[in-house]
């Protein structure tokens, strides 16, 4: 079911030491939600990403639980605090056990 | 919302493909397995909840596609964000755990929402102590005035 999962994450190339950033992330999928039913009426099973995870340098950033409630292709928008140069890594987790990842470095002057 | 043009174009042929009317037609068959007050009794093990101060819940006022409505959540300081729809076959729609290198704890995504109803977040606050607020999303589905 999750073929064609493809994340886009938008991270600025650089920043200020300390610099409260925003980052955009997007990832293709049809996030089906278990609760539909196709033309024989049979229930079409749930297959969502249910968690996405942002760190930075191994350092938390956001974790979120996700349910079938959040609308296909899942985009998040929030804000990450930028100490020193490195590197952002995200990951989504599929209910079929899939992970996607994607990273992102930026640049701290 | 920021979005570009693409993403724009991207969810809204994805949603026109899923067809928005056999989720919102489900809804109402569906039995809720927890009650919204189950479930934020669940996430505060039983501690008080106060209503509105310290978190900040932006929806649209009318989604006119119940498919993807945008919302973002805020709580200054919070470690947990919990969003509810009660109005939803599954009432949880996510928690957003904030960790020590978030900026402002606040977060925005696009949900799914079957029915008119207020969406509901509560937060876990940095002194442990929660709150809750609600906001009211009308939605109309197929656009027409439903």
């Amino acid at each position: 079911m999750a073929e064609n999962v493809k994340p886009r994450v938008r991270v600025p190339k650089t920043a200020s030491a300390g610099e409260v950033i925003t980052i955009k992330t997007l990832i293709s999928h049809q996030m089906e939600s278990g609760q539909r039913k196709d033309k024989d009426g049979n229930v079409i099973p749930r297959s969502i990403i249910n968690h996405f995870s942002v760190s930075f340098n191994g350092a938390p950033v956001l974790d979120v639980a996700m349910e079938p409630a959040i609308s296909t292709n899942p985009y998040f928008e929030f804000e990450a605090k930028v100490p020193e140069s490195g590197e952002f890594l995200f990951t989504w987790k599929d209910d079929d056990g899939s992970v996607y990842e994607d990273r992102q470095s930026i640049e701290v002057s | 919302m920021m979005m570009d043009r693409r993403d724009v174009l991207v969810s809204g042929t994805s949603a026109a493909a899923l067809g928005m009317l056999p989720w919102a037609a489900l809804a109402q068959d569906a039995e809720p397995e927890k009650t919204l007050e189950e479930l934020i009794a669940e996430f505060t093990g039983g501690a008080e909840v106060t209503e509105g101060e310290g978190i900040m819940l932006d929806a649209p006022e009318i989604a006119e596609n119940g498919n993807t409505v945008p919302i973002s959540v805020e709580a200054e300081g919070a470690s947990e964000i919990l969003v509810l729809a009660p109005g939803n076959p599954v009432l949880p729609v996510a928690t957003f755990k904030f960790g020590e290198l978030a900026g402002k704890h606040a977060a925005s995504t696009r949900i799914r929402l079957a029915q008119t109803q207020d969406v509901t977040a509560v937060a876990k606050l940095a002194d442990g102590k929660f709150v809750r607020t609600a906001a009211n999303v009308k939605v109309t589905i197929g656009g027409c005035g439903g």
